[in-house]
């Protein structure tokens, strides 16, 4: 037996004992190129609120576990749910996605292919991608009535990414394809930039030092369907982001992003706390001796 | 829609597969060998990389930077005699293939601030070499 019964107590304490400092960049939606260090389990929560015009403000919430295979490969699972306020609170789905590299070493630009495989019903608040004619008006549906369909959907995205003089630029093109319904391909975006605040470690401990925060922007949105291929009737997001890491211990993402048009929300409060556990197993292993 | 998933996931095999077969260390162009290192010899940013030694690689290679299990020994003579422009090349591009992680997403003052911290630690007489865990041309 790995673990024993004896010892159980003893491995949630030394999963909280220590950590690592991830090279996470401060997006909700946008991938860069930055995979999670073989061995090491991230695990994350993200928040988001908004109060859509004429209907219930809503804060959706996502756990994620994110697992690096190898160095070229990450897995993740994603559990969602969400409490709308005058109604319910509801669990909304999973995702499970796979990341892979497919050049092995740093380039101007670097690719990274996303395949993902999503069980979600459709009073899911997420907003983990905006694709096709995501629309304000889908969030004014009341949860007994969203939650009862469900989507299954593989979602492809091309992630570009590159780190340059302290900065990260990416880029990403999603596609989504409902797979227990016939409604033509989604397509959607993602862009971010960001950096630290500064690019060299200070010599000291400290916690408030400039090289623990992070600041950039993001921008997403739809880019309609294969049968409607463009900008018309799509709803876009764009907002500045702010981390803070404390050393040896989580990370706390912030965004406000703002509607760009009348289909969007006017705005969205995101948040995340991410921890990361290193070497998760060997760890496990470690404990159970 | 199934049989074109399966058609991407055994190209990437062929992408992966054709990549494990170069050296890794010996990739780095003598213009990168060649690089010097800004912070070469400042005692502030050896406590600088130290930190971020401890931040990043010890969980791997062991707060003494001996290395551990198949992670390699950063004190062995060949980490140690690698000039620093190679050093800060595997850590922009690591070796993804093997588990080393690439740490491009630190800025480049942070790499060169560890590459002088490695550059401190000297040999460590009667270590282990860096072969016996996979080498430094694999990893550093």
């Amino acid at each position: 037996m790995l673990i024993s019964p004896r010892n159980f107590h003893w491995v949630f304490l030394l999963l909280l004992l220590s950590d690592a400092a991830a090279q996470d960049w401060p997006y909700f939606v946008t991938y860069s190129h930055a995979l999670e260090e073989p061995g090491n389990l991230e695990i994350e929560f993200k928040g988001t609120q908004g109060s859509p015009k004429y209907g219930n403000s809503f804060v959706g919430g996502t756990i994620e576990f994110e697992y690096g295979v190898k160095g070229w490969w990450t897995s993740e699972l994603y559990l969602s749910g969400q409490h709308t306020s005058n109604d319910s609170t509801v669990f909304t789905g999973f995702r499970w996605e796979n990341r892979f590299r497919p050049l092995l070493e740093e380039h101007f630009i670097n690719p990274v292919l996303y395949v993902e495989y999503e069980n979600v019903n459709e009073a899911d608040r997420s907003f983990l991608e905006v694709v096709g004619h995501d629309n304000v008006a889908d969030l004014r549906i009341p949860n007994a009535e969203s939650r009862n369909k469900t989507e299954r959907a593989l979602e492809l995205k091309l992630i570009l990414s590159r780190n340059a003089h302290g900065w990260n630029y990416s880029g990403n093109f999603i596609a989504e394809k409902t797979l227990n319904e016939s409604e033509p391909w989604e397509f959607g975006y993602a862009a971010g930039v960001s950096r630290p605040l500064a690019f060299a470690a200070s010599p000291q401990p400290c916690l408030l030092c400039r090289e623990n925060f992070a600041a950039g922007a993001e921008l997403y949105g739809g880019l309609g369907t294969a049968d409607g291929f463009g900008l018309r009737g799509t709803s876009h997001y764009l907002g500045p982001t702010v981390a803070f890491s404390v050393p040896s211990g989580p990370a706390f993402t912030f965004s406000p992003v703002f509607g760009l048009n009348d289909n969007s929300l006017g705005v969205l409060y995101r948040f995340k706390i991410s921890y990361e556990i290193e070497q998760i197993f060997g760890r496990l292993r470690r404990s159970s001796r | 829609m199934i049989r074109s998933a399966w058609i991407c996931v055994f190209l990437l095999c062929i992408v992966q597969g054709v990549a494990a077969d170069s050296p890794h260390w010996t990739r780095a162009s003598p213009k990168d060998r060649a690089r010097a290192n800004p912070y070469a010899n400042q005692d502030d940013a050896v406590r600088a990389g130290r930190r971020l030694f401890d931040d990043h690689c010890a969980k791997c290679h062991g707060a003494d930077a001996l290395g551990r299990g198949k992670r390699p020994n950063l004190r062995s003579r060949e980490v140690q005699e690698a000039t620093d422009g190679e050093i800060f090349w595997l850590l922009t591009n690591g070796s993804l293939r093997k588990g080393m992680p690439s740490w491009s997403a630190l800025p480049e003052a942070s790499r060169w601030q560890l590459v002088t911290f490695l550059k401190s630690l000297r040999v460590a007489e009667g270590s282990r070499p860096a072969q016996q865990a996979g080498g430094p041309e694999n990893e550093p």
